[in-house]
């Protein structure tokens, strides 16, 4: 059985989920999933998928990098699961932190720095960059 | 006729005295291969060159160190009929050595430092682009970690975790 054959329902799900910028790939015997998703609910699905074919994602035959489509300028909501999310001077763990937003907390995304690291403002003004995997479009 | 056989007598002593001399004077481009010979045979001097004008080896070109432009003038001067040396070498130590990394391996490792950052209990190694993940965790925080880490973008991600 290919790869794309192991995680045809997932690879599916992404094609119907409204992604835009989908490629699936394989690589060095990796299956490569990339694109943007509308929103982290769609995120969660297809990854609640992937441990659906493949438990606990132990087969390490998938790079899964799926992520939420945020324009700059709008408005984010924090997804920590529980703790609060540092906002940071820079963009990098070893910056001191300058704020930091609750779980759940709407924020504005004001430009995206890189990948990894977005500058935000939070509802009391205070401006840093966050992690963006902590991140995600309000719907 | 007689005064013809001194002519000839002063041509034959004068064509040899030239030829002589001609003979005892040793050409420069010849030194100067032969000087080239002799540097040939030492790697250090490979960067040298070497001329010659009138007996005088001048040599230019660049060398590791000190002890080295000393050894390859004296080889010039060793040669036979080398009247003098001028020793125009440059030194210019070597650079250092720089152990090769893959970037991609660093940046990948300077990333998983904020990637990892809330789970301290996962370990990861980086290699030709491979994340391996080592440790243990939560099951609710795996998809989490893993999105976080495929956000890096890996050739794989070796999932070597233990579920708490």
């Amino acid at each position: 059985m290919t790869l794309q054959e192991k995680y045809t329902e997932l690879i599916d799900a992404a094609k119907i989920s409204g992604a835009t910028d989908l490629q699936v790939f394989e690589q060095s015997s990796v299956l490569h999933i990339e694109g943007n998703v509308p929103s982290g609910e769609v995120k969660d699905q297809l990854w609640a998928i992937y441990d659906k074919i493949d438990p606990n994602f132990a087969s390490s035959d998938l790079v899964m990098n799926v992520n939420t489509v945020v324009t700059e300028g709008g408005k984010v909501k924090v997804i920590t699961k529980g703790s609060n999310l540092n906002i940071r001077k820079g963009p990098g763990t070893d910056q001191p932190i300058v704020g930091k937003a609750a779980n759940g907390e709407i924020i504005t995304l004001i430009s995206k720095a890189n990948d990894l690291w977005w500058l935000v403002r939070t509802i009391d003004g205070e401006e840093g960059y966050s992690y963006a995997q902590y991140l995600e479009p309000v719907v | 006729m007689k005064k013809l056989s001194l002519f000839t007598l002063l041509a034959i002593v004068l064509t040899v005295a030239i030829g002589f001399s001609s003979c005892k004077k040793v050409k420069d481009s010849d030194l100067q291969t032969t000087i080239s010979t002799a540097l040939a045979a030492n790697p250090d001097a490979s960067d040298v060159s070497v001329a010659v004008e009138k007996g005088v080896a001048v040599l230019s070109g660049t060398v590791k160190d000190e002890a080295t432009s000393l050894a390859v003038a004296a080889i010039a001067k060793a040669v036979k009929n080398v009247k003098s040396v001028a020793n125009n070498l440059t030194i210019v130590p070597p650079a250092p050595q720089i152990p090769l990394v893959n970037p991609v391996d660093e940046a990948l490792i300077s990333a998983l430092k904020d990637a990892l950052k809330d789970n301290s209990s996962v370990m990861s190694s980086v290699k030709d682009g491979i994340i391996t993940l080592t440790g243990e965790i939560k099951k609710q925080d795996l998809p989490k970690l893993l999105q976080k880490v495929s956000a890096l973008k890996p050739i794989k991600i070796d999932n070597q975790l233990t579920i708490k």
